[in-house]
């Protein structure tokens, strides 16, 4: 096991290095890394000094290390714009990227799974039809256009909900959170849809399937025997089974939640890093970018890190392999 | 005997593998609808310079006093603006149609390349096989489990806007599935006797893969490519939204999207509806098609 969690680690840490790499050579050699790195309104003066100061005179390889040294360190640059640490803006929007993420994946579940189960357990009905053509459309559809929709319908037709921004927040453990106020929920109920649309179809989906595979399995047609209540078959039964695949994969695409906020976030004005690093790369603040690609490059290996070791936790056939 | 090897001395069919196909596609009137719809905004996108009310690029032809106005009013020019105008007093209906034609030509011309290279390498991948295939099929495992949006991102972010490196943006997000379909299929198909021939008569390797193997993993790579150009023309409206796509002199819907959407808050909903609702059929009628695609030419829902 431990050489197992060693060897996982190592190859977690060889893929961050790489993105390090790739991350660095898009801001370095791809475009001119003075441009990039000093403001554009510096003089010939300061660009020198500035040229000196960044290490920019020294061989590529050397900068390299230079900029992996300071990222060791949690130092990814100073945002042009806000002249702060750009880790720390970024780790500052987090938790409202976090709580809209969490939201968006709790509201899949919410609604994804008795849809789904419905759908699986009545396939010919016209309503479970229906379910599966909109989850096609869930699929397809881009996220922004369906954002607009909501606002149009329940921000400025209705009137019910609020479009914009975060609402009242409260301070807990250092960082403001909405969703702990009513203001906040109401705020938070449409961005969190928005970007669960794609996911309460993963969820449609993949109940729908595991729900009519497991009406024909053995266990199911022993409860029955039984003399088990229908519902109490579906509901305890087929669900704890059903419950595994949906939950790994709805975790598994946590990660790609918090890439896709960034839509989100700019429809609902939702200041999370997702917005930051929109508005960051409209004005050029490469710092804040190349701070925001590193964080969510480590968000991802960790989420996949957390995933494979549970996974050999619970299979040992996995760990096995990497035996062999 | 293998029906490869059917020659013309075969039986005559009644029935041609083309006009079967053909018969099987229009089975569904959905899709034969979605493929009359995406036909119609095709040619709509085409012919937009002709048909169009008005050039919504020639400022001599706009009339800032025409801005903002609801659909259906005549504007000071004379014309009658179906879907209303937008802050500079250009027709939408017109900014629709050119908006079409730069949303379908990255969408489609992405969504090609994109093709182009996933395959060649795909099916490069399933014949060299070894460390190549190794190689490759790394490459697409991590392109795959980065979100395309997040990918697309980071490539605009290093380049720049532009219509160009929107298109490399997502050449450079879709190339891998074209890549995994295409190799799954040519794992199989290279195992087959004729390619056995083809490598007995010594010919050259480009001209079995791209003579003999292509022609032979054509139809998933044909579904794939289908929903992926849908896939292109909304991810080329998203990165638009976010104003990081096409530049403003070149609008495609996305960006007629975002335009319209300061004013959406106050009730002036046809200057972003509008292009949504353009955008949302285009996507819909695509997927229609390629979803009725997928179901003929899968062999293992044939009976």
């Amino acid at each position: 096991m431990t050489v197992f969690l060693l060897r996982r680690l190592l190859q977690a840490a060889g893929v961050v290095l790489a993105m390090s790499l790739l991350v660095f050579l898009g801001v370095y050699a791809i475009g001119d890394p003075v441009e990039i790195l000093i403001s554009p309104e510096a003089d010939q003066q300061e660009r020198e000094r500035a040229v000196r100061a960044l290490g920019l005179d020294l061989p590529i390889w050397r900068q390299y290390l230079v900029f992996l040294g300071n990222a060791l360190q949690g130092d990814l640059g100073r945002s042009f714009v806000f002249n702060e640490p750009a880790l720390r803006l970024i780790l500052d929007r987090m938790p409202a990227t976090l709580e809209l993420a969490i939201g968006a994946t709790v509201a899949a579940l919410v609604i994804g799974l008795p849809l789904g189960l419905y759908a699986g357990l009545r396939p010919n009905a016209p309503l479970a039809k229906g379910i599966m053509a909109g989850s096609i459309l869930g699929f397809s559809l881009p996220t922004f256009w369906v954002g607009l929709m909501l606002i149009m319908v329940f921000a400025v037709q209705l009137g019910w909900l609020p479009s914009t921004g975060r609402g009242e927040t409260v301070t807990v453990l250092g960082m403001r959170w909405s969703f702990l106020t009513g203001d906040g929920i109401a705020h938070m109920i449409m961005p969190a849809i928005n970007l669960s649309l794609f996911k309460i179809s993963l969820v449609i989906r993949l109940t729908r399937a595991g729900v009519r595979e497991a009406m024909l399995m053995d266990y199911v047609k022993f409860a029955r025997a039984k003399g088990l209540s229908p519902a109490r078959i579906t509901l305890v039964h087929v669900f704890k089974n059903i419950l595994i695949p949906v939950v790994t994969v709805v975790g598994l695409e946590f990660g790609g939640t918090i890439a896709f906020s960034v839509v989100t976030e700019s429809v609902f004005a939702w200041p999370g890093m997702g917005k930051l690093i929109i508005d960051s790369i409209n004005v050029l603040d490469r710092p804040v970018m190349v701070a925001y690609l590193m964080v969510i490059v480590l968000m991802f290996v960790t989420i996949n890190l957390v995933v494979d070791i549970t996974y050999s936790l619970l299979d040992p056939r996995v760990r096995l392999e990497g035996k062999a | 005997m293998s029906s490869t090897t059917a020659g013309p001395a075969a039986a005559p069919r009644v029935e041609t593998p083309f006009a079967r196909f053909v018969s099987e596609f229009a089975a569904s009137r959905l899709a034969l609808g979605g493929l009359l719809v995406f036909a119609v905004i095709a040619a709509v996108a085409v012919l937009a310079p002709w048909i169009a009310p008005q050039d919504p690029y020639d400022l001599a032809q706009l009339d800032i006093m025409d801005g903002r106005l609801e659909p259906g009013a005549v504007g000071a020019t004379g014309i009658l603006h179906w879907l209303g105008t937008d802050d500079q007093g250009r027709d939408m209906l017109a900014a629709i149609m050119y908006g079409l034609r730069t949303s379908l030509l990255v969408g489609a011309g992405s969504a090609i390349i994109a093709c182009a290279v996933g395959a060649s390498l795909g099916m490069l991948a399933a014949y060299a096989g070894g460390r190549t295939d190794s190689a490759i099929m790394r490459v697409v495992d991590l392109q795959l489990s980065f979100p395309a949006i997040l990918a697309a991102l980071m490539i605009l972010a290093f380049l720049g806007k532009g219509v160009l490196n929107v298109v490399i943006a997502i050449v450079v997000v879709e190339w891998a599935y074209y890549a995994r379909t295409v190799r799954g299929t040519a794992l199989v198909e290279r195992r087959r006797e004729y390619i056995e021939a083809a490598q007995c008569l010594a010919l050259p390797t480009h001209r079995i893969i791209f003579r003999h193997l292509l022609p032979n993993c054509l139809p998933p790579l044909i579904v794939v490519g289908t929903m992926q150009i849908a896939r292109a023309i909304a991810l080329e409206a998203t990165l638009s939204f976010l104003g990081l796509g096409v530049p403003i002199t070149e609008p495609s819907l996305g960006l007629l999207i975002s335009n319209g959407y300061e004013y959406m808050l106050s009730g002036k909903y046809w200057i972003s509806f509008y292009p949504g609702v353009a955008l949302l059929v285009t996507i819909v009628a695509i997927n229609l098609v390629g979803d009725q695609l997928r179901d003929v030419l899968n062999p293992r829902l044939k009976r």
